[in-house]
């Protein structure tokens, strides 16, 4: 393409299909910084939540045959139970150990469910109904493929419901307490235990809706949760405990991705993420939006 | 039942194994060790070089994350550098008791790169940058067709140590049981010298080891350049002993593989590294073994199940080490030692 004269309107379709699956990238963040505000963890078994999220989808949709709704009411139900059973049985013992101990259980632990569904599921390709309409959508000249358009607006529409709740209901700001000092909550009367369990429930919930998504755009296998760990570039640009910087960060990635696939073809795609990492880590560490760590002795 | 520890003279007190029993049990395991192939049979002894090459790379880990503190999860990509770089060397003719150095002083010189970001960065960020640069390693794996024979792979050509050829199991064995013993004696020596002493004071508290003094720059690097210089050496050993390998071997899998190792095994001790690298080399096995019985009692393809029952058995040993035993198995060995040292009384 390189030899070409730069095609504006080419360009204008990679940048908006590219803001447009930065929303999911944001989505897929938001369960990274929901539990790392919480409870101090980065989650590397965030891309098996979605994983098994997308499999029992499919158990309740397809082999079951009940209505898309119902299958994502159960979907939410039973994620949030593997997601609260996972808090209580490895991340509650961990508390209080070093960093390392924590980063290797959530691996561990990754690896584990990453085992059970394939023994469970199989490890063929399943297709997921399609549930988000096909139907392109045109915005002035530049074509919109519906998946992508749709599954940015439930992105946006599910941060921004998580926004509210952190806001303006009890159990979020509970929440935000106990993240922001956990000893003065529990003081306070705040049940921190509960609102770790909490915050890995709405993770485990986030991590679900993201991976259907993922699974209905492409196809279900137990590898699904390989694109988790791409999106540790959105978290460490946007700064890890920034719900808005996972937003901003998330677009600014998916613009990068979609314009490198333009510029360099699709085989540097899965390396960018990685590249914008090593960038951001070596200049600016806590990210665009993330809160300095002051160390003491 | 023993007493005390009475040491009368220095060469006493600096010794590796400083009692008869130890000294005593370390011959019996390396005359074991020579006798291996002999009695072993091929299958045995092909594993015992894997493992051999694992207990080099799990070692290099143990350096970089349980003396330093440095958490990496791209050990695998390192080793791939190393494996690379032997294969391109013996390609173009260069002798091997040159590649293997090499390997190791190209791969050591990639380990300070990627550990550069570790100046700034620690705990979970460190993480997450080892993590991109296994990504991006594996990337130049799979594109850099001229060096690396891109997604169909590199041959090496077997070794040859002035003019034996190392192209059978056993004499290859040989020569990794030769510098398995070597590069574990210098790791465990490394930690009574300076140099190892900074490493421990940087893991446990490295605002503290800056202020008496250690210069963080200086020794995070050589963490990273030690350690990986045993991963380039695991790595072009891992070369000559397949022969042929192409990018996915050396994937984040492997890189898990390695942090198992030796989280089971025990983070900051040689003794834990050779217990971790054994189990884990084994397991693999074990398991084939297992279902191999199942299926002759008559379920049908069970064999299915090998990669998932991996997987899980591997993640349930992470888990389940770090919640009840964070010490790994050298710490229960130290628990039997005791046990028996003291008998008849409980500790």
């Amino acid at each position: 393409m390189t030899d070409m004269p730069f095609d504006w309107l080419t360009f204008a379709e990679f940048s908006l299909v590219g803001l447009a699956s930065g929303g999911l990238l944001a989505l897929i963040a938001l369960g990274f910084v929901l539990v790392y505000k919480g409870t101090r963890v980065i989650n590397f078994a965030m891309g098996e939540f979605m994983m098994i999220g997308a499999y029992l989808f499919w158990t309740f949709a397809v082999p079951m045959k009940l209505h898309w709704g119902i299958a994502l009411a159960l979907t939410v139900v039973g994620i949030s139970v593997v997601a609260a059973v996972v808090e209580r049985l490895v991340l509650r013992p961990l508390s209080g150990q070093p960093t390392i101990s924590i980063v290797m259980a959530t691996i561990g632990l990754a690896g584990l469910l990453h085992g059970l569904a394939e023994g469970i599921w199989g490890g063929k390709d399943l297709a997921l109904p399609q549930i988000l309409p096909r139907k392109p959508v045109l915005l002035g000249e530049v074509m919109l493929q519906g998946q992508v358009l749709w599954s940015f607006v439930i992105a946006i529409a599910l941060i921004a419901a998580f926004t509210a709740y952190f806001r303006f209901s009890r159990n979020g700001i509970a929440m935000r307490a106990a993240a922001s000092d956990p000893v003065t909550a529990y003081a306070m009367g705040i049940d921190v235990r509960r609102t770790a369990r909490l915050t890995w429930m709405f993770a485990g919930v986030t991590g679900a809706v993201a991976g259907i998504i993922v699974a209905s755009m492409t196809s279900l296998t137990p590898s699904l949760g390989n694109v988790a760990l791409g999106v540790l570039a959105v978290i460490i640009l946007g700064g890890l405990d920034s719900i808005a910087g996972a937003i901003i960060a998330g677009l600014i990635v998916g613009w990068l991705e979609s314009v490198t696939v333009m510029l360099f073809g699709g085989l540097a795609r899965d390396v960018v993420p990685y590249v914008v990492v090593l960038v951001i880590l070596m200049v600016r560490p806590y990210g665009l939006f993330g809160t300095r760590d002051i160390e003491r002795l | 039942m023993r007493v005390g520890d009475f040491k009368a003279s220095y060469a006493h007190d600096e010794a590796l194994f400083d009692t008869p029993t130890q000294r005593a049990w370390f011959g019996v395991l390396i005359v074991a060790a020579l006798a291996f192939p002999l009695l072993g049979g091929n299958y045995l002894t092909y594993l015992a070089c894997l493992l051999g090459i694992h207990l080099i790379a799990a070692t290099g880990l143990n350096i970089i994350t349980g003396y330093t503190g440095l958490i990496s999860l791209g050990h695998a990509a390192f080793m791939g550098v190393g494996c690379y770089v032997a294969a391109w060397l013996a390609n173009k003719g260069v002798p091997f008791w040159l590649t293997l150095p090499a390997a190791g002083l190209v791969t050591a010189l990639v380990g300070v790169v990627v550990g550069i970001p570790s100046l700034r960065i620690k705990g979970l960020y460190l993480a997450v940058a080892t993590l991109a640069a296994q990504f991006v390693l594996g990337f130049v794996f799979r594109e850099w067709e001229s060096f690396t024979g891109g997604v169909r792979g590199a041959n090496i050509p077997p070794a040859d140590l002035f003019g034996l050829a190392l192209n059978t199991d056993t004499r290859l064995y040989y020569l990794i049981l030769g510098l398995v013993v070597a590069m574990l004696a210098a790791a465990r020596n490394l930690f009574r010298t300076r140099v190892g002493r900074a490493f421990i004071a940087i893991r446990d508290r490295d605002i503290s080891a800056e202020v008496l003094g250690i210069s963080l720059f200086h020794y995070k690097l050589l963490a990273f350049a030690i350690g990986s210089f045993y991963a380039g050496v695991a790595g072009g050993l891992f070369g000559y002993f397949f022969r042929a390998v192409t990018p996915e071997v050396f994937g984040f899998a492997q890189s898990i593989f390695y942090l198992a190792a030796i989280i089971v095994g025990g983070l900051g001790s040689i003794l834990g590294t050779v217990l971790g690298a054994v189990f884990m080399t084994m397991m693999p096995e074990i398991l084939r073994t297992a279902l191999t019985i199942v299926e002759q009692l008559g379920v049908s393809d069970a064999g299915v199940f090998l990669a998932p029952l991996r997987a899980v058995v591997f993640g349930l040993l992470i888990v389940g080490f770090l919640i009840l035993e964070p010490h790994g198995l050298a710490e229960i060995w130290r628990r039997v030692r005791r046990f028996f040292h003291l008998w008849p009384f409980r500790t």
